[in-house]
């Protein structure tokens, strides 16, 4: 889960780091106050969560109240990478003398976390990694230890700081350290971090991704969410404890575990079709749970033709074929279905499908191929 | 033989009293598994499936040798059900849970690497040696004893290709499944090691998918030190970068954990790459 650029900032305030102290506004009058409230000039920032918000136009200085009323008005009716902006942040502007980039990531291959600087901030990290990596510092934290001090020193004069502000930017590494343990997190950064004018170390802006797995233990922070950050199938996927991306195609696709659920897309697009969406219903998949799947899948009005499969195993293949058959009785849709499955109770399931009308097969290859021509007839609508 | 689980495993259950936890040991003893004791707080004294429960992992271990471990704890209790096995000294665990946080695991691995315990997990469904053992929760009736040594990130997927295996006649010496998350126990390449290591395995099938670059670094392995033939799949070829498929760790991160490098690494050093699941064991039997 991705928090707001305010939020992340909010939180890296109370662990000690140096914010911009602005506030969040919804519409452009609000701007306008706030913008007098905290004195001119002022950055309004669009507040969404995707990268690339400058360049998108949704940043912006603003030397008076008036001036932030009218950004704060343009930027509220935007939407950045289709996401719509609902609210923006009034920041008091700071005059930059250097931009840093400090940033900690779970690196999956050493099983810890890592704390990377640089002295090129202000831009995105990955770009500065293409084109200069030599730029990127690097520093493992033992993940039962934590992040030592002298190993944000040892960063902090790999980048060329000056001595003077060393200490400053080793209280915000630790600080930021503890945040992303506190929250659980999986990504903490701070890009840019500002040297200001007034030789000050200042978080200018500021990011957060939160361990999914680990929210059920920051109940406060998932409260957090965002609707937007999500569409609503995905949202509705969430709360049914299933497992979906919408893609492109014309094939729906209901599988039970996520390694399978890609390998039918992918042999769906081995004969030549095009997957509607990547969905697993997971272990011992009930039937309220199947018939939730299934209405997900024929929300997409692409959908052509759906393909079920099942490997039974924890899931049992009956349980599924009722789920379907159930489902389709509350979702009425001529969308044709084809149903593989195979494993424990298959023979059972297949026999409840074949009553309901429905095209079963036997292997995933024989499932992919109807699929492909039923969608290629398009007979579905 | 087998690696890592045979006839001389003698398997704790964590968890057991739960529903998860009693359905699949009941499973793995009608498959023939030692199962020696079970472990839930407060309910020592108790018999479970005909065997001892105990209150602490360290107990069940001083009276009963267990030496292998299967953890069904939810989320919230899991790593501490790790960190409890190896502290007494179990020295195969078997993580099963899912949703496990990211930042527990990096715990339990530094932990584990510092004592030499061995992890399967989390987010898997175990391993099997057909004939000898199962530990976890994969259908013992898809297998057969044989020569092929399989690994895999995914649980169903293994099924599949499992069940094409037996169809065939080519049976499995161990399947091991090391789970979809970011940080795991063992990986690729220490199972690799085992496989190239195990008389009984002859050939080896290794499925991954889409995320990080473990299989990059299998395939640089195998290059070096891997002289038994391999065959391998990987799931995602048509997955959108920067969504996370299911599995925490199936997710392409600015551009890297593609199907396509993965497939380019195993195909430079020579490892066929089956374009559907099924075909690995068309691939293997050619192998053999």
């Amino acid at each position: 889960m991705k928090l707001h650029e305010h939020q992340s900032k909010e939180l890296f305030a109370r662990y000690g780091i140096p914010t911009p102290q602005g506030k969040v506004a919804y519409d452009a009058e609000a701007a306008r106050e706030i913008a007098k409230q905290i004195g001119v000039p002022v950055v309004v920032k669009a507040q969404v969560l995707v990268g690339g918000r400058g360049k998108a136009g949704g940043v912006k200085l603003a030397k008076t109240a008036d001036e932030a009323e009218e950004h704060a008005n343009t930027i509220l009716g935007m939407e950045i990478k289709g996401l719509p902006v609902r609210k923006v942040l009034i920041d008091p502007a700071v005059t930059a003398k250097a931009e840093l980039y400090l940033g900690i990531v779970v690196d999956r291959a050493q099983g810890a976390p890592v704390i990377m600087a640089s002295a090129a901030g202000g831009v995105e990290i990955e770009e500065v990694a293409r084109v200069s990596p030599e730029k990127i510092k690097r520093q493992t934290i033992d993940p039962v230890l934590g992040l030592q001090a002298y190993q944000a020193r040892e960063l902090g004069f790999d980048i060329g700081l000056e001595k003077k502000r060393v200490p400053e930017f080793v209280k915000i590494a630790l600080g930021l350290y503890r945040v992303f343990v506190d929250t659980d997190a999986s990504l903490g950064e701070i890009n840019p971090l500002f040297i200001s004018s007034e030789d000050a170390l200042i978080a200018a802006d500021g990011k957060l991704v939160l361990d999914d797995s680990a929210l059920e233990r920051h109940h406060d922070l998932e409260m957090l969410r965002d609707a937007d950050e999500e569409n609503q199938a995905e949202r509705e996927a969430r709360t049914a404890g299933l497992s979906f991306v919408k893609l492109d195609g014309n094939i729906g696709c209901m599988v039970n575990g996520a390694g399978l659920a890609m390998a039918t897309m992918d042999v769906i697009k081995f004969y030549g079709g095009a997957p509607a969406n990547f969905l697993d219903i997971g272990g011992g998949a009930k039937s309220d749970k199947v018939a939730a799947a299934l209405r997900l899948i024929l929300a997409d009005p692409n959908v052509q033709a759906v393909l079920f499969n099942i490997f039974g195993g924890i899931t049992r293949g009956d349980e599924v074929a009722r789920g379907i058959v159930d489902a389709l009785a509350q979702v009425k849709t001529r969308v044709p279905m084809v149903a593989r499955i195979v494993g424990t109770n298959a023979e059972e399931g297949r026999r409840i499908l074949a009553s309901a009308n429905m095209q079963t097969a036997t292997s995933l290859e024989e499932g992919a191929k109807l699929a492909v021509e039923i969608a290629k007839a398009g007979v579905g609508n | 033989m087998s690696i890592l689980v045979d006839k001389n495993t003698r398997l704790l259950v964590q968890g057991i009293t739960g529903r998860e936890g009693m359905f699949h040991t009941k499973n793995s003893i009608e498959y023939g598994t030692h199962f020696v004791a079970g472990v839930t707080p407060g309910r020592a004294g108790e018999m479970v499936l005909g065997v001892p429960i105990f209150n602490t992992v360290r107990d069940a271990v001083r009276e009963t040798g267990a030496n292998c471990s299967v953890i069904y704890v939810p989320a919230a209790g899991a790593a501490d059900a790790m960190l409890e096995a190896s502290a007494a000294g179990i020295a195969l665990v078997v993580c099963i849970t899912e949703r496990v946080p990211v930042q527990d695991m990096m715990r339990v691995k530094h932990e584990f690497d510092r004592r030499g315990t061995k992890l399967i997990g989390p987010n898997c469904p175990g391993l099997i040696s057909p004939g000898q053992a199962k530990v976890g929760i994969i259908p013992g009736n898809i297998c057969t004893p044989g020569p092929v040594g399989l690994v895999s990130r995914s649980g169903t997927l293994t099924y599949e290709v499992v069940d094409a295996l037996t169809r065939q006649g080519n049976g499995q010496s161990t399947c091991v499944v090391i789970g979809g998350d970011p940080v795991r126990g063992l990986n690729f390449v220490e199972v690799l090691e085992l496989f190239q290591k195990d008389p009984a395995t002859q050939a080896i099938i290794l499925i991954g998918e889409i995320g990080g670059t473990d299989e990059e670094k299998a395939a640089a392995y195998i290059k070096a030190h891997v002289t038994k033939p391999v065959v391998a799949f990987i799931a995602g070829q048509t997955a959108p970068p920067g969504k996370r498929m299911g599995h925490a760790g199936a997710i392409i991160e600015g551009g890297a954990g593609t199907a396509e490098e993965k497939i380019k690494a195993f195909q430079a050093v020579g490892v066929p790459v089956a374009r559907y699941p099924v075909e690995c064991a068309e691939l293997i039997a050619k192998a053999l």
